[in-house]
């Protein structure tokens, strides 16, 4: 029995009534269905469906579909005069509805299960019908579909359950080209950790993942290990400037990229790209934005289609990524830095916190426009990013006070305005920032001074947190150390058996603390972000 | 002649110890603690007592307000040099009324009724003679000194009232009151404690360490992590410089955001202070409640090129408002703020609350 299109659908072996899918899923060049054939076989078999219902009924496309053998082809001749019930409201509903609906149809399909259930015993395939017909009507599904999303729990928050971290130096190794035995290496947690976060990565400055690297490593691209080694050690820090690094490594990766014969690009480019992710996990857990700049990234690689030559698919992709580093990051800040100025009149106390770069434009615009206004800035051990903040704004002949946070109730009777920026915006309205921005923002509601958090769109994330602890990261515990007077008390914090010393790099930031959000959308209320992350995703 | 040898020896002493405080109190905190300030202050008004020419007791208070106003003034933040003068002089107060074999006044403080009862001013100037005024002063002074030595473990005692097993306790900086309070409770029960290193003078270091010798499970957290970890601590213990007539605290800097964050997690704050700490001053004076360190500290002559422009700013002390603590323990047990200013009338005379 042939298809409309002359592929070989199956083959009903009359003999033992099972039905020979395997051809199915091949087209006339034997090689593997890409997603569009995929999706184009599925709405073929519904047309199929729609047009036969009459005649066959839903058993036979059923059968089509199925992935398990089913019993002998008598079974529609039985099951057709018990069905004649269910496919009249099929016709019904059908007919009734404009565009699929897929509630509908699912439940349709449930009872046309449940039927078929009483008389036949064949009760386990009727799930994978229900999931088939939603698969293949997605594509139509409405964005007020509230689809139950399970995540997986990332690897980087399982440190403790050694199941997690088999798993883990198990993929690694997977990553690996086949002819040569070079992996992505695991790197190994450093010191004692604090109880409370043993379920997380504590990594030392002084161990590089690159240690355990042979020489050449064609696994990973040479910049990725460049860029993996900035990242570890500091030197490329804040989120914007990681991400944008990200993708210029990424642009140079797709440009040395050459695409194997008997590859799609699309997928072979996806699949290259994993390990390197990987490595880049290990150097340093990613942030929210790479996050989503991945994701981006890997889009537009599956979307390139078949037909298009390498050359012309790597040119498209490195534009796709020049302009998402142009929209998202360069002119979002125009955007935002517009929209804050206007917040900040003269005389204004403005508070900053740390090193945000959209923090530092928003400042150098808002002087630029003739605004007067001073700054303070505040700054915490260990990382000490306050004072590469306090460079960029003196150079532009901002008047600034410098003061550690533990000074902060002494300070803030002063200010006017706190701005902040932020490493992600959460889904349920909390700021994920450089930890000491809540401290920052609960000590200026107690004395009333609003807050303000300056934030691109594309930080936004799905994730939801209430604390602090469930997803963090440890920074070196080495750091804390520190020698005044010649003497260091915690120079030897490792052989004393009950001392631990605590580096977190970032914390949240509850919405009530917070008055007000500057996005390049415009400015909103901190309970907002959900709303901007479902529009982002209707229009994507 | 003796007496002058005695008085130039005196006065010697005097100098000595006012060099010391103001040499102790432009470092890191101070070098020795207010216990040790506290002691040493009492010895030395118990020498002026003996060693000094009076003849009544008015006499030897103008003498010891005198010098307790120098001594103030060699180091103002230091408020443990007052608070003894104020008890010394409260002393020679009682010693004379019982000597002069009047009842004590129950209630010291003005009020109304005295006010229409006392009719023209208070009695006495001091100015009777008492033969056995100066031994009674000089033994209340011990017994008074004998009170001090025995403050930190009057209040370790009392350590494991407080304190449950498995619990997580916040400080901040470092405190002996507190250090000597958790090694007490450490005996019996385990708990963990995290310690906030408070920059830029990092004490913290110095008590975490002092504390995990002795078996404690201590933390070492950056003060930018104060609020990120207040949720898991079920209690915060510190110590303080000073304790103030209403009930608030001159704490080393970063204690008022750990109090608040304390208070938004509703973490009870325990202030543990022994009663030589209690200063009848309020904190209303903003100029002079505040104390700086240099700016090296925070921004150190390295940025050389940035530190001409820039004001860097270095305060020691923070004011936490009585409205933020739930308890204090002092070396006569456990208290609310609400009632300190009832302590105080029974430490200091009101007159004297002026140096």
């Amino acid at each position: 029995m042939a298809d409309s299109d002359g592929r070989q659908v199956d083959g009903v072996n009359h003999a033992t009534g099972k039905i020979y899918r395997l051809k199915l899923f091949f087209n006339n060049e034997g090689k593997e269905l890409t997603k569009e054939e995929k999706q184009r076989l599925r709405k073929e078999k519904k047309q199929h469906k729609k047009n036969k219902k009459d005649d066959k009924g839903p058993p036979e496309k059923e059968k089509e579909k199925e992935k398990a053998s089913v019993p002998a082809p008598s079974k529609p001749a039985t099951q057709s005069p018990a069905h004649k019930a269910a496919p009249a409201p099929v016709h019904a509903s059908e007919s009734a509805a404009a565009a699929e609906k897929p509630a509908k149809s699912k439940a349709e399909l449930r009872a046309e299960r449940r039927a078929r259930q009483d008389s036949e015993r064949t009760s386990k395939h009727g799930k994978k019908e229900g999931g088939q017909q939603s698969a293949s009507s997605k594509p139509k599904a409405t964005p007020n579909e509230l689809q139950p999303v399970v995540k997986r729990l990332p690897e980087h928050v399982q440190v403790d359950d050694p199941a997690a971290l088999k798993k883990l130096a198990k993929k690694l190794e997977r990553q690996q080209v086949r002819q040569i035995h070079s992996h992505v290496p695991l790197r190994s947690d450093y010191g004692y950790k604090v109880s409370l976060f043993s379920h997380l990565h504590q990594y030392s400055r002084k161990s590089p993942p690159t240690l355990q690297i042979s020489i050449p490593a064609t696994v990973i691209h040479p910049s990725i290990v460049r860029l993996g080694l900035q990242y570890s050690q500091g030197i490329i820090a804040g989120s914007n400037a990681r991400s944008v690094a990200l993708l210029h490594t990424f642009k140079q990766v797709i440009q040395d990229y050459s695409t194997p014969p008997n590859e799609e690009l699309s997928r072979d480019l996806v699949n290259k790209l994993s390990p390197y992710i990987s490595f880049l996990s290990q150097c340093r857990p990613l942030s929210a934005s790479m996050g989503n700049a991945i994701k981006y990234i890997k889009k537009e690689i599956s979307n390139i289609p078949s037909q298009c030559k390498e050359e012309e698919a790597k040119g498209k992709l490195q534009a796709c990524i020049d302009s998402y580093i142009n929209e998202k990051i360069i002119l979002a800040s125009e955007a935002i830095s517009k929209y804050a100025i206007e917040k900040i009149s003269d005389g204004d106390v403005i508070l900053v916190y740390g090193c945000s770069s959209l923090v530092n434009h928003i400042l150098c615009k808002a002087f630029e426009k003739q605004r007067k206004f001073r700054v303070i800035v505040v700054d915490s051990r260990p990382r000490l990013e306050g004072r590469e903040a306090l460079r960029r704004l003196v150079k532009k002949g901002i008047r600034c006070t410098y003061v550690l946070i533990s000074a902060l109730s002494y300070i803030l009777p002063e200010v006017s305005k706190v701005f902040l920026g932020a490493h992600a915006l959460l889904a349920n309205g909390y700021v994920m920032s450089r930890v000491g921005t809540s401290q920052i923002a609960l000590v200026a509601k107690a004395y009333n001074v609003p807050v303000l958090v300056c934030c691109e769109t594309y930080k936004f994330c799905e994730r939801v947190q209430t604390d602090s602890f469930v997803s963090n990261e440890l920074d070196d515990p080495d750091d804390l150390i520190v020698t005044r007077n010649g003497k260091s008390h915690l120079e030897n914090w490792q052989t004393v058996k009950s001392l631990g010393l605590l580096n977190l790099v970032y914390d949240v930031t509850p919405p009530d603390f917070v008055d007000l959000v500057i996005t390049d959308l415009g400015m909103i209320p901190c309970t907002s972000v959900p709303v901007v992350l479902r529009v982002k995703n209707v229009d994507q | 002649m003796p007496g002058a040898d005695k008085e130039t020896e005196l006065s010697e002493r005097i100098e000595a110890f006012l060099s010391e405080l103001k040499r102790c109190g432009s470092g890191a905190g101070s070098l020795r603690g207010s216990a040790e300030t506290a002691r040493e202050t009492t010895s030395l008004l118990r020498r002026i007592t003996a060693q000094a020419r009076w003849s009544n007791a008015g006499d030897l208070m103008e003498i010891i307000r005198k010098e307790g106003r120098r001594m103030t003034a060699g180091q103002p933040s230091e408020t443990t040099v007052g608070n003894m003068v104020r008890r010394v002089l409260k002393i020679i107060r009682e010693e004379y009324a019982r000597s002069r074999g009047s009842t004590e006044e129950a209630d010291q403080q003005e009020s109304l009724h005295k006010l229409l009862t006392s009719g023209g001013s208070s009695e006495d100037n001091f100015r009777q003679h008492f033969t056995h005024l100066k031994a009674n002063v000089i033994e209340a002074i011990n017994e008074l000194l004998t009170e001090l030595e025995g403050t930190t473990d009057n209040i370790s005692m009392q350590a494991l009232e407080h304190i449950h097993s498995n619990e997580v306790i916040m400080t901040i900086g470092r405190s002996r009151t507190v250090e000597a309070f958790l090694k007490d409770a450490a005996r019996k029960r385990k708990f963990h404690v995290i310690v906030a290193e408070c920059a830029p003078f990092c004490q913290g270091h110095e008590m975490a360490t002092s504390l995990s010798k002795e078996d404690i499970e201590t933390t070492v957290i950056p003060d930018a992590a104060i609020f990120a970890v207040m949720s898991r601590v079920n209690k915060v213990i510190i110590g303080t410089q000073t304790v103030l007539a209403n009930g608030g605290l001159r704490a080393v800097n970063g204690t008022h955001t750990l109090a608040l964050a304390a208070k938004h997690h509703s973490t009870p704050l325990i202030v543990c202070a022994p009663m030589f700490k209690l200063s009848p001053q309020f904190p209303n004076e903003e100029d002079t409640f505040h104390k700086f360190v240099s700016p090296h500290e925070v921004l150190p002559f390295t940025e050389g090129e940035i530190l001409s422009k820039v004001n860097a700013h270095c305060p020691v002390f923070d004011y936490v408002p009585p409205e933020l603590i739930t308890l204090f323990i002092s070396n006569i047990g456990g208290n609310a703020p609400s009632y300190i200013y009832r302590l105080m009338s029974e430490l200091y005379h009101p007159e004297d609350h002026e140096l």
